[in-house]
């Protein structure tokens, strides 16, 4: 595994050591993002999964109303007639904040009369009304559909990146730098060890000059004493 | 894409799953197979107005790699319906879960 190499002193000691609480901190944090993150994907995937059921349930519905009418229709008529929706949607898009991630809100404005039809009675059946009502009253559905699973596939996607970070500051980084620090505390111990002992043997050589050095004195000394 | 914009809404598909949603407004593409529908969906989400793209769910399985290339974008949506006839049943769903197994690491939805 690739290691940190760097210069066994102590600025570089004390430098690792602020990384590594700077990583601590971050992988903390991290996690409870991770975690909250979890939380609201997991609620939003269950309306999510609610939803789409209903959703499809109800436009499987419109479908088998849609093409009863369109086998009545000729399908240039029914072009035709749904060409020019007498109602006005107007979709609008804003985005909200959740986690720091940028979702989608989407509202739907409607403007005209407020009715559905968007022909005339005079060529289409009545299947055709009712195929549409159908496919209008679904609508609402399927724009909170959209919302919900564009929310749903960015916060996997931060999740994942989330995760991620998490991971490589937990299993990669973190023991990293304790690996290098831990042998740089060692490099350090080892030469201040052993500029001890060096110290001490210096001292010890200096002494042992000294001593040597002050024999001469010694028997002086001794030569005083025994002359008194 | 404008913030508090306004966005159309586009939908690819046979022509029996489309075409009531002209009446809603939305921008209809038809499309039998998957190399129309491809040119189609490449050309709505090119085109910034679009905020929602519906899909059904008979072509969107040969468009995973488009599809995917707007995924992590937060427009426009690409979101799969079901088909008219039913064809490729279930795609929508196996969608999600697979959101959910990106997310977790395993498909938990269902417990």
């Amino acid at each position: 595994m690739a290691e940190i190499h760097v210069n066994p002193t102590r600025m570089e000691l004390k430098k690792l050591k602020t990384r590594l609480l700077t990583a601590r901190r971050g992988h903390k944090l991290l996690k409870d993002k991770r975690d909250e993150l979890m939380k609201q994907f997991l609620e939003v995937v269950r309306e999510n999964r609610d939803l789409r059921e209903k959703a499809e349930e109800s436009l499987r519905s419109a479908y088998a109303s849609f093409s009863a009418a369109a086998a009545v229709n000729h399908p240039a008529m029914i072009r035709e007639a749904l060409l020019l929706p007498k109602t006005e949607r107007t979709l609008r898009y804003s985005s909200t904040n959740m986690m720091s991630v940028e979702v989608p809100v989407f509202s739907v404005d409607t403007s005209g009369d407020g009715d559905n039809d968007c022909f005339g009675f005079a060529f289409t059946s009545g299947g055709l009304d009712s195929a549409i009502a159908r496919i209008s009253e679904l609508a609402p559905d399927m724009i909170r559909l959209a919302q919900l699973e564009k929310t749903a596939q960015l916060l996997a996607e931060e999740i994942e990146k989330t995760r991620r970070r998490v991971n490589a500051l937990e299993h990669i980084m973190i023991p990293r730098y304790e690996r290098a620090i831990k042998s740089i505390s060692m490099k350090l111990d080892e030469s201040d060890r052993s500029s001890r002992t060096r110290l001490m043997k210096v001292k010890d050589m200096m002494l042992k000059k000294k001593l040597e050095g002050a024999r001469p004195d010694d028997t002086l000394f001794d030569g005083e004493e025994n002359a008194v | 894409m404008a913030e508090n914009g306004t966005v159309r809404v586009g939908i690819i598909g046979d022509r029996e799953s489309v075409l009531g949603f002209m009446a809603l407004g939305y921008t209809v593409c038809e499309a039998s197979d998957a190399e129309t529908a491809r040119k189609a969906l490449r050309e709505l989400a090119q085109d910034e107005s679009f905020g929602i793209i519906f899909i059904t769910e008979a072509l969107a399985p040969e468009l995973t790699e488009e599809i995917d290339h707007y995924k992590d974008s937060p427009l426009p949506a690409i979101i799969t319906i079901p088909t008219a006839g039913g064809a490729g049943k279930g795609y929508g769903m196996h969608a999600l879960h697979r959101a959910v197994e990106r997310a977790v690491g395993a498909d938990i939805l269902d417990q």
